[in-house]
């Protein structure tokens, strides 16, 4: 009965006034689709979508469990994920709304499985690596020809950041991914729980510090892509979207992007929709649009991330399939490390610790 | 009964944008972390009656503010946070008072546009001009292009991301709210006043620091603390402008809230804060009662 009134009032709306009849928010990470998306979006649905941007998982957490968000879409990471599952932020999908979950790639599945069991509350939207990122040009022209663009040893050795230090260095203000960056690079379990071990991150940071400029978790993009700085540790994408505006600016600026042979952090970004959506049918209409092959594939072509979407791979450019810094090799993947949430109380230890690696206190 | 509403609007104001929130950040930080929506416990459920209400103030204690007394973090960051806030009211004044000074020495038909050059830049949102600033002193910036063409320096100067940029936008910022208050008074002065103390003997460097300074002290403090106070917790210019060492109590109820998910203790922060702000406060209303007294 209630499901019948209510499909009345919608038809009744629609009629009324069809461009505001329906609407979906969506909150995602900034630079992160083709903007020409979103009006094929609201052409081919009539769907009006609201479209808003986050830089860090902590603001978009704080608004789930704050609750009554408004957004329909949201896009935490995985290992954050899990979490708001846990503090019940999200509602199961309806498989029933979503026929394009076949072209999903069970490669990326298998593994957001440990975020989520069963992938029933969320899809893969993109999922990279967390590397770093050089000015080909200044970097070599500072440690030589053979600097070590393709290890940890660029950024992590004090002998190198000491030189690099007066072209720029950025790393990610993400304790969830520079402390497992630093343990992983002094031999330690990334994925460490221990209080004791994660301690340890601080001796990978101590002897650099001086030399980082900053920790910021967007902002390298355009620094690096406008020559401000050289090295930057960030994610795959973002650091392929600034090669991408070097070439474009035609600055002389060449960007390259590496996930360390030593082992780069993976990750994945989840599409979720909250418990509380005002409106979660179109928030499913919404998903079932970005699982579609060529949707997916234009959204790849436009960032440089790689998706879990395996029917939207004939439609890639090569240089974003081809490109193992995208897509990388079966040999490399297994090179690459994914991590867990901290429960609460280490959780406020890696704050911590993060806070005394940044400000020294 | 005119007179009695007329007495309410403020304090209905004053309890509902002050005493209200404040009861619920204090009562959060009162409570402990939990993995829910919202993320403390206990919440309040009125539908359980007086048992539930019982437990409910049961539940409270004052663990979170006991727990900021153990890392010296905190009140690092409280005194951190007071000295960029007085080095910058010191900065604010220091060039406030002269345009101030100026303005009301002025011509009188050109003080309406001088008042509107100063109230101009609130035409652009705050967020964009403390953006532009980014742009200017960045290394591959405005002013160090500038700086480089007409030869001064060579290499660029590393203004972003230290408390220099910070001190730059805190002063930049807040500049308006210390020349309107020391414009105000020093408009009003009587000037022939310096004329009586020239007459009297005074050079003018000293009528100026025996008969003019004296008499705008009500707007230099009234500036003082409209610099003062808001620059304490301020958030957005650090984060953008500063470095990852500057260090600065927003910065840190920042991380509580958003970092650590941790609701009670970033509410225990911004208690003490207040705690903190109270004083200043406190004493600026003193001194505006005294104003007030002197004039009637």
């Amino acid at each position: 009965m209630t499901l019948k009134l209510t499909t009345g009032v919608a038809v009744f709306a629609l009629t009324a006034g069809a461009a505001s009849a329906q609407e979906v928010r969506v909150y995602n990470w900034s630079d992160y689709i083709d903007e020409d998306l979103l009006t094929q979006f609201e052409e081919e649905t009539g769907i009006d979508l609201i479209y808003d941007v986050f830089d860090s998982n902590e603001v978009l957490e704080t608004k789930m469990l704050a609750g009554s968000s408004g957004y329909d879409v949201v896009v935490p990471t995985g290992t954050f994920l899990q979490r708001q599952i846990q503090a019940g932020a999200f509602q199961k999908l309806d498989t029933e709304q979503l026929p394009n979950l076949d072209n999903m790639w069970d490669v990326i599945e298998e593994r957001t499985a440990t975020y989520d069991p069963g992938n029933e509350y969320s899809i893969n939207y993109m999922w990279g690596t967390t590397g770093i990122g050089v000015n080909v040009g200044r970097v070599q022209e500072i440690l030589g020809e053979d600097a070590p663009l393709t290890s940890w040893d660029l950024v992590f050795d004090p002998a190198n950041m000491e030189q690099l230090a007066e072209c720029g260095v950025h790393f990610l203000d993400a304790p969830a991914e520079m402390i497992p960056a630093a343990l992983n690079y002094l031999g330690e379990d990334p994925d460490s729980h221990d209080p004791e071990v994660i301690a340890r991150a601080s001796e990978g940071f101590e002897p650099i510090r001086p030399y980082i400029q900053k920790f910021h978790s967007s902002e390298y993009i355009n620094a690096l892509a406008n020559g401000d700085i050289c090295v930057a540790v960030g994610w795959s994408g973002d650091i392929l979207q600034a090669r991408d505006r070097a070439a474009e600016a035609g600055n002389g600026v060449e960007i390259a992007y590496n996930a360390p042979d030593e082992g780069a952090q993976m990750w994945f970004d989840q599409m979720a929709i909250p418990v509380d959506a005002p409106n979660p049918e179109a928030a499913h209409t919404f998903l079932n649009f970005i699982m579609d092959a060529e949707n997916m594939a234009q959204a790849s072509n436009y960032v440089y991330y790689a998706n879990g979407n395996e029917a939207s791979q004939e439609y890639l450019n090569e240089d974003v399939i081809g490109d193992p810094a995208i897509y990388p090799s079966e040999a490399a993947l297994d090179n690459l490390f994914t991590t867990t949430p901290y429960p609460p109380r280490v959780q406020r230890d890696v704050t911590r610790l993060w806070t005394a690696i940044k400000s020294g206190v | 009964m005119r007179r009695l509403v007329l007495i309410a609007v403020p304090y209905i104001w004053l309890l509902a944008l002050f005493l209200v929130p404040f009861i619920i950040v204090l009562k959060i930080s009162l409570s402990d972390i939990a993995l829910a929506i919202p993320p403390y416990t206990p919440t309040l459920d009125l539908s359980g009656g007086w048992s539930a209400i019982r437990d409910f103030f049961g539940a409270l204690d004052f663990e979170n503010f006991v727990f900021l007394t153990t890392d010296d973090l905190y009140w690092r960051a409280y005194l951190s946070s007071l000295r960029i806030a007085a080095i910058s009211t010191l900065i604010t004044l220091a060039i406030g008072y002269p345009i101030a000074y100026a303005m009301a020495r002025s011509a009188p038909e050109w003080r309406p546009t001088l008042l509107m050059l100063v109230i101009l830049p609130f035409w652009t949102s705050f967020l964009i001009r403390v953006y532009s600033w980014m742009g200017i002193l960045s290394s591959e910036g405005v002013l160090n292009q500038f700086l480089i063409g007409i030869g001064l320096i060579d290499t660029p100067l590393q203004i972003l991301s230290t408390n220099i940029a910070v001190y730059i936008g805190i002063v930049y910022t807040y500049l308006p709210f210390m020349i309107l208050p020391i414009y105000a008074t020093l408009e009003k002065m009587d000037e022939s006043l310096l004329e009586a103390a020239e007459d009297l003997g005074c050079s003018r460097l000293s009528a100026f620091w025996l008969v003019t300074i004296p008499l705008s002290k009500g707007g230099i403090i009234a500036g003082c603390f409209l610099v003062f106070i808001p620059a304490i917790g301020e958030f957005v210019i650090p984060s953008l402008l500063g470095g990852s060492d500057t260090l600065m109590i927003g910065k840190v109820l920042w991380e509580e809230f958003f970092s650590n998910r941790d609701w009670p203790v970033a509410s225990a922060v911004a208690i003490v804060l207040l705690l903190i702000l109270i004083v200043p406060i406190v004493l600026f209303q003193r001194n505006e009662q005294k104003a007030r007294e002197a004039e009637g």
